[in-house]
């Protein structure tokens, strides 16, 4: 309790920034995926090739590669320069994405065929068919699935914490500066996710209860 | 599925579908040679920044971290795959005092973040006095621990969707639990959960790379040592490309056996039925 307590700045501003992370990067791995996914169910073969190439390479990618090459290579380049947390940003909205749009992906296919052709019989043309008709249905079917992609980008954003963005993952070097127990400082972390974890399937389970009637 | 999203194209539709291919082609193309590009600019394809990865004892440490990965894979896979399988016979055990128990197991590790539970065995082990800790045991303890729980509930799932007729009539003929469990439902939840189990695997496979963090001397920390040399440049792009490359190799090896070994045991079950009904018919 006293390594909380002593050190809770450390915590509040390490969870704070975890926090910002996971929402940021969920934000914008949600809007690359679905469009990732679309892009997969085109009827332009270009565009399928496009979104299943990247799906198929970041998948294959470990999130730390991904993460070591936005943080440590693309400073090389001598383009915009970027700080760490906005790098730890887009390496991890890169790669949730490809698992969003995995997601996606087969709650398009678990919509009922009779839908999509009844959109198509009264004319609609494929975006107003997916965008209208497809995809709200999509996403209700894909609420566990979807959930699971975000809690894993939580426990995720821990390996930003290798490159240094100061947030969850990184308040144990902070601690060990300070000479605090290494094994009482990780626990609490720990117990933290795991309290942040239950919250989210908590959210998981209402959606999941709402939106369950509507169709 | 895709094809019912739209109509088949007329002569109109086609001739956009070409336009909007060429499209997407030549941003797919710009997007790549600005990355290509913007590489052959700041030097990443100079021959000095290379040559550090021409030296063959480079090439040995490469090799020998590709191994370091390997080995903390493999030895994860065989104990989370042992985990998995005592957690879910645990979870579905009819005591609670042993169900309970494995129920929050399961639950509690894959709730915690693999870092943090790697740090836990690296950084918090040894201070309370616990010995022999290498960076090796810390990644492979966490892997194992968070695997082996995901992996319980895979088994799980697959056991409970077996009909019931199966464990039904392994009671009938007199088999006890354990023996309905491994005998007649392990085997089939195994097969027909054979695509997430590779899954899963392919996972264990790319968070080996955490132990970049955790200094384990995998393909990922030999890549950032190397990138770090500034005798040759900081080939820091360089070795990240080698790294991805052989990553990427690594799990698309992975999920072609996956896949050989998919088609393999979808073509034994065939075998095993027959000869099955073989025997109930000697024996009948």
């Amino acid at each position: 309790m006293n390594t909380l307590l002593n050190n809770s700045d450390l915590f509040i501003t390490g969870f704070r920034n975890t926090l910002i992370l996971f929402f940021i990067s969920g934000f914008f791995a949600l809007i690359l995926g679905t469009v990732v996914a679309t892009l997969r169910v085109s009827p332009i073969p270009a565009m399928r090739a496009a979104a299943t190439l990247y799906i198929n390479v970041v998948r294959n990618t470990p999130l730390t590669l991904v993460l070591f090459f936005f943080a440590l290579g693309y400073p090389k380049l001598g383009l915009v320069e970027i700080d760490f947390m906005t790098a730890a940003t887009i390496g991890l909205s890169l790669y949730t994405a490809t698992y969003v749009a995995e997601a996606v992906r087969s709650g398009i296919n678990t919509v009922p065929v009779g839908q999509a052709e009844a959109a198509r019989a009264i004319g609609l043309p494929f975006t107003q068919t997916l965008t209208l008709v497809i995809l709200p249905q999509a996403f209700r079917a894909v609420i566990p699935p979807m959930f699971s992609v975000f809690i894993a980008l939580l426990k995720n954003t821990t390996v930003a914490a290798g490159f240094s963005v100061f947030e969850a993952g990184a308040i144990r070097s902070n601690l060990s500066e300070r000479g605090e127990p290494a094994m009482a400082g990780l626990l609490w972390i720990a117990l933290v996710f795991v309290l942040l974890v239950f919250i989210l399937s908590f959210v998981q389970r209402k959606l999941e209860k709402k939106w369950k009637v509507a169709r | 599925m895709s094809s019912v999203l739209f109509d088949a194209p007329g002569p109109k539709a086609r001739a956009r579908y070409r336009i909007l291919g060429v499209v997407t082609a030549l941003v797919i193309i710009a997007i790549v040679g600005f990355v290509v590009l913007r590489f052959a600019q700041s030097g990443q394809f100079d021959a000095k920044k290379w040559q550090l990865f021409t030296f063959p004892l480079v090439q040995q440490t490469i090799i020998q971290s590709v191994g370091a990965t390997l080995s903390a894979f493999a030895t994860a896979a065989v104990f989370s795959l042992v985990l998995g399988v005592f957690l879910a016979f645990g979870r579905l055990s009819d005591r609670k005092w042993i169900s309970l128990p494995c129920y929050g197991f399961t639950e509690l590790f894959r709730a915690i973040p693999l870092l943090i539970l790697m740090m836990i065995f690296y950084y918090g082990l040894p201070p309370l006095g616990v010995q022999g800790i290498t960076p090796f045991t810390a990644v492979v303890s966490g892997l194992v621990l968070y695997n082996g729980s995901v992996l319980a509930e895979v088994f799980r799932a697959g056991i409970e969707s077996l009909p019931r007729g199966q464990s039904e009539a392994g009671y009938a003929i007199g088999l006890p639990k354990s023996a309905v469990m491994t005998n007649i439902l392990l085997p089939q939840a195994v097969r027909s959960m054979l695509p997430v189990i590779i899954s899963q695997l392919v996972v264990i496979l790319k968070d080996t790379a955490l132990g970049f963090i955790v200094t384990y001397n995998e393909i990922l920390f030999q890549a950032k040592y190397f990138g770090s040399q500034a005798q040759y440049g900081s080939p820091i792009i360089p070795s990240a490309i080698i790294a991805g490359v052989l990553y990427v190799g690594m799990c698309l090896i992975l999920a072609g056996i996956a896949k050989w070994l998919e088609g393999r045991m979808r073509r034994n079950v065939k075998v095993v039925k027959v000869t099955k009904s073989e025997i109930v018919a000697i024996e009948g």
